[in-house]
């Protein structure tokens, strides 16, 4: 059976210790189309996301990766068993960029988009160089490769993080809130790099607090409230005209996005 | 108080007292290159979630960190023949007593030096499909073992000078050997004195060494794990 939804995500739960964070997701992202996920901090989106690629393991429900759920079902709670060795195949697939950029410190930009080339890919060093230096240009930073992270401003470090995640040629790119930690005038040049990415047909689902640039990036855009989809549609349906009253309580309470007609 | 100082005595077993020297650091190397690498196993076994591996681990450490250094020694040197007829030289069962010992205080600093890097950083690691050998070799390891340093520095140091525990079950490191020249020559001050400047000589020199790689690690890439 073949899929156009590079993710399927159906009846996912998310408890840590008793506080259920996730209370059953469904939610599709299909090929070459941009998801974004709004909410509140503490509506669990960061959860939802980092739930895609198993960096949290979710406590019950499907995640199905091009048509194919992941893991193995485990009892009759919906529970599900995953191999570890089927999970790094997965995130090999999945490309995610932080909040905090997570560079690796002690390696140099270019060594940081080598590495999981190396090691996951089995690239050659000349084939996995290659690569960085040609992604590093695509980003603006062409000839960067040489610095440390501690040498690049916030702005450069995460554009490096997004070439690590690309070297992978991932099927889905998840961005977890990429521009938070950025000082105001650094936003930009991360939003252009994950604008192009879209242009270029890349499947995306994003985390994100810059509602002006999810009105314009996202294909679809989804609001959770309290661990559920309290809403979802275009983003003209849902930001423009929302129908519950705790979506347009969030788009209310965000001055920088200015909707006239609901002042 | 009129004390006539000749260290006429030092230059006479200058030869003698560089053998216990060289012994003294053979010693210690070996319980460096056994125990560190054990440490780490150790310390793994004991970060690990399976509880069976955990489990053996933390009772490995907190044993032989309670022991005394001295007490070990002697129960391999003295009680392991009665108890299975395994003889031991001097410096075999030094050499064993301060691997395990090492081991055990070394694994608390991989530990602690594993514990200090950030979840972010194995976020990352995971985020791009690494496995987990992979991820505690290129990622993990280096920062948590540039962080420790001068943790593990201290902690040679410390094995060095308590190396000198070999000179009770007659291993002819550098204390026997000025321990016996001075029932020879009866002129402890002097020969004290001047092993107590050899230690002080080689520890500076490691302390040193350490500043220089250091300040290279620092130059090659400066430290900013989040």
């Amino acid at each position: 059976m073949t899929t156009d939804n590079v993710i399927e995500i159906s009846g996912l739960r998310k408890s840590f210790g008793a506080h259920e964070v996730l209370k059953g997701i469904d939610l599709v992202v299909p090929k070459g189309k941009t998801v974004v996920l709004l909410g509140a901090s503490g509506s669990g989106k960061s959860t939802l996301l980092r739930c895609v690629n198993f960096l949290e393991t979710p406590t019950a429900g499907t995640v199905a990766f091009n048509g194919k759920p992941v893991g193995t079902p485990k009892g009759t709670g919906g529970e599900r068993s995953y191999s570890d060795r089927e999970l790094r195949a997965l995130r090999a697939h999945i490309g995610i960029v932080f909040q905090q950029f997570n560079l690796f410190p002690h390696m140099t930009a270019l060594e940081n988009i080598m590495e999981g080339q190396r090691a996951v890919l089995g690239r050659s060093r000349e084939e996995a160089a290659a690569r960085a230096e040609a992604l590093l240009a695509r980003v603006g930073l062409a000839g960067r490769g040489g610095a440390y992270p501690s040498h690049l401003s916030g702005g450069q470090q995460q554009r490096v993080a997004i070439c690590r995640a690309l070297a992978m040629d991932p099927d889905v790119m998840l961005f977890d809130e990429a521009t938070s930690a950025l000082d105001p005038e650094l936003v930009g040049e991360v939003l252009r790099t994950m604008k192009a990415l879209r242009e270029d047909g890349m499947t995306m689902l994003i985390v994100t607090h810059e509602l002006g640039f999810a009105y314009h990036i996202a294909d679809e855009v989804v609001f959770l409230s309290e661990g559920r989809i309290y809403e979802q549609g275009p983003p003209e349906q849902v930001m423009l005209h929302p129908k519950g009253e705790r979506t347009r309580q969030f788009m209310l309470g965000h001055s920088e996005f200015r909707l006239p007609h609901l002042d | 108080m009129h004390y006539q100082w000749d260290f006429s005595v030092i230059s006479d077993n200058a030869g003698l007292l560089l053998w216990g020297l060289g012994n003294t650091l053979l010693l210690t190397l070996i319980a460096i290159l056994i125990g560190t690498p054990l440490g780490l196993a150790v310390a793994l076994m004991r970060l690990s979630s399976r509880r069976s591996l955990a489990w053996p681990a933390t009772v490995y450490v907190e044993v032989f960190r309670a022991a005394p250094a001295l007490v070990q020694l002697y129960w391999l040197y003295f009680a392991l023949p009665r108890l299975t007829g395994l003889r031991l030289g001097g410096f075999e069962a030094a050499a064993i007593a301060l691997s395990i010992l090492s081991s055990a205080f070394l694994s608390e600093v991989f530990r602690g030096g594993i514990a200090s890097i950030g979840k972010g950083q194995w976020d990352a690691a995971r985020g791009i499909g690494l496995g987990y050998p992979r991820m505690l070799r290129t990622i993990i390891l280096p920062q948590a073992i540039r962080r420790m340093l001068p943790v593990f520095l201290e902690r040679y140091i410390e094995l060095l000078k308590t190396s000198t525990i070999a000179a009770t079950v007659s291993f002819g490191d550098l204390l026997f050997v000025a321990q016996d020249i001075s029932y020879r020559t009866y002129r402890t001050l002097e020969i004290f004195s001047a092993i107590a400047v050899m230690f002080f000589l080689v520890i500076l020199l490691c302390s040193q060494l350490t500043r220089l790689v250091e300040h290279r690690l620092a130059r090659s890439g400066e430290f900013t794990a989040r």
